[in-house]
């Protein structure tokens, strides 16, 4: 029984490996309100099953270091995409960047006061098929999808996957220009600046597919610290027609906040489904 | 954390002092408790005036570590965490007539002048002078004095803090 929910975890994180089923990707900053003239935060960043302990894997991060080639269900994950907003709209490099056994890590040194926004993304298209009764597997770009898959191949299927992680921090006085979103894929627009979060107190967000409203979409927020607690005491919320949602945090500490789109259809050709990830880790404080 | 708040009126006090009432400030004094940890650091302190409401209205007192080179106190402003969101991260520390250097445990005596900011052309209402306090490796603590603006008698009104403060006191006359 152990096994079989270790290979299939393992399983699960080389095909999707920002996909939360029994398991949670996350960034963890080692502070989100800072004050201060020379401010840095840390960053951890993992899947994992408790929040936010790093005990499974690494978030795979293409721009941060080489994860060790002798890692468990290593080589195999595409790594994804680390980018760092400036409150000033500007793009921040990671710093100290390392890939652990367990943990991927970086810095971001905050010269600007202001609001940064840290996102990790992921993009690519998951297919199976069947070529003379085998079952392949193959991962890559929507484009690399026609060419590379056999035209004998028969019932293809292909899901395209995108996936953000983010987290936001601010030095000083909380700015909004880096909360600005991309478009693409599924994205949170805070309404309530996510460093103004505060226990008992109302929040509110929208959630965007592709730019637009993602109405009706459940999201899903677990308090951190589930490791040392019986039930994972999950609060669920389902967006309104403009992708509004409002939660009002129970206590101080760090939230998991989760959303998934899926469709039946793309623009893609070829593509059959698609799967859009929103995740964010926030900090709520004490009154 | 919002800490219940005991007010004690003093009414010795104010037929006394009403007549005789021509300091034109406000007194407040603090109390740091000495603790017995381990590790002790100075509290950073935010004092400040606001409505009922609790809205902002205005800075009285900020201690925070200004002896560390590079102005490098200022990294732990943000555990005042109440003062933090309410003014602090509008502010570029040290603010002159504002912040001062931390306080070593003991009661201390500050004094606001009546006819400067925030009490100069105070509009009438009901306000709370709050005092926070952080201490470096030890907790916060937040007290609320309500009173009501303009002064109508002399008080003294006090509120007894459990952890990082002791009493806190505000001396009001009119």
């Amino acid at each position: 029984m152990r096994l079989a929910i270790k290979i299939s975890a393992i399983a699960l994180s080389l095909c999707v490996p920002l996909a939360a089923q029994a398991h949670r990707a996350w960034l963890l900053p080692s502070a989100t309100v800072l004050s201060g003239d020379d401010v840095w935060v840390t960053v951890d960043a993992a899947v994992s099953n408790d929040l936010f302990y790093f005990e499974h894997f690494p978030l795979r991060i293409a721009n941060i270091g080489t994860a060790p080639a002798d890692m468990p269900g290593g080589r195999a994950i595409a790594a994804a995409e680390l980018s760092i907003k400036a409150p000033d709209g500007s793009k921040v490099e990671a710093r100290n960047g390392s890939i652990g056994r367990y943990r991927s890590t970086f810095d971001v040194h905050l010269t600007q006061k202001g609001t940064y926004k840290i996102a990790v993304s992921n993009h690519g298209v998951f297919a199976s098929y069947k070529l003379n009764g085998e079952t392949k597997r193959w991962r890559g770009t929507a484009e690399a999808l026609a060419k590379e898959i056999p035209e004998t191949a028969q019932d293809v299927k292909a899901t395209m996957s995108q996936s953000r992680v983010e987290v936001f921090v601010t030095s000083g006085k909380p700015t909004r220009d880096a909360l600005k979103i991309t478009g693409a894929g599924l994205e949170l627009e805070p309404i309530t600046h996510p460093n103004d979060l505060f226990a008992e107190t109302p929040a509110s967000f929208r959630l965007l597919l592709d730019g637009k409203p993602a109405a009706g979409t459940k999201v899903s927020i677990v308090p951190g610290g589930n490791r040392y607690r019986d039930k994972l005491n999950e609060m669920s919320v389902t967006t309104d027609k403009d992708g509004k949602f409002s939660v009002t945090w129970p206590t101080a500490g760090m939230y998991w906040m989760e959303a998934v789109v899926r469709e039946n259809a793309t623009a893609v050709k070829g593509v059959n489904e698609r799967r859009a990830t929103y995740i964010a880790t926030l900090e709520v404080l004490p009154q | 954390m919002r800490v219940p708040i005991s007010v004690t009126l003093t009414g010795a006090l104010t037929g006394a002092m009403a007549s005789s009432a021509l300091a034109a400030d406000v007194k407040l004094s603090i109390e740091i408790p000495r603790l017995s940890v381990a590790e002790y650091h100075r509290p950073y302190v935010a004092m400040w005036l606001e409505g009922a409401d609790q809205s902002f209205v205005g800075n009285l007192a900020v201690w925070y570590d200004l002896k560390q080179k590079n102005n490098e106190g200022t990294k732990w402003l943000k555990d005042l965490r109440q003062w933090w969101r309410k003014s602090g991260r509008e502010l570029t520390m040290p603010v002159d007539g504002l912040s001062t250097a931390t306080r070593p445990p003991g009661t201390h005596q500050i004094n606001i002048p009546l006819d400067r900011a925030p009490f100069a052309g105070l509009a009438a209402g009901e306000y709370q002078v709050v005092v926070e306090a952080a201490r470096e490796v030890g907790g916060r603590e937040i007290l609320r004095i309500p009173f009501k603006w303009p002064l109508k008698s002399a008080e003294v009104l006090k509120v007894q803090g459990q952890n990082e403060l002791g009493t806190v006191a505000v001396d009001l006359k009119p």
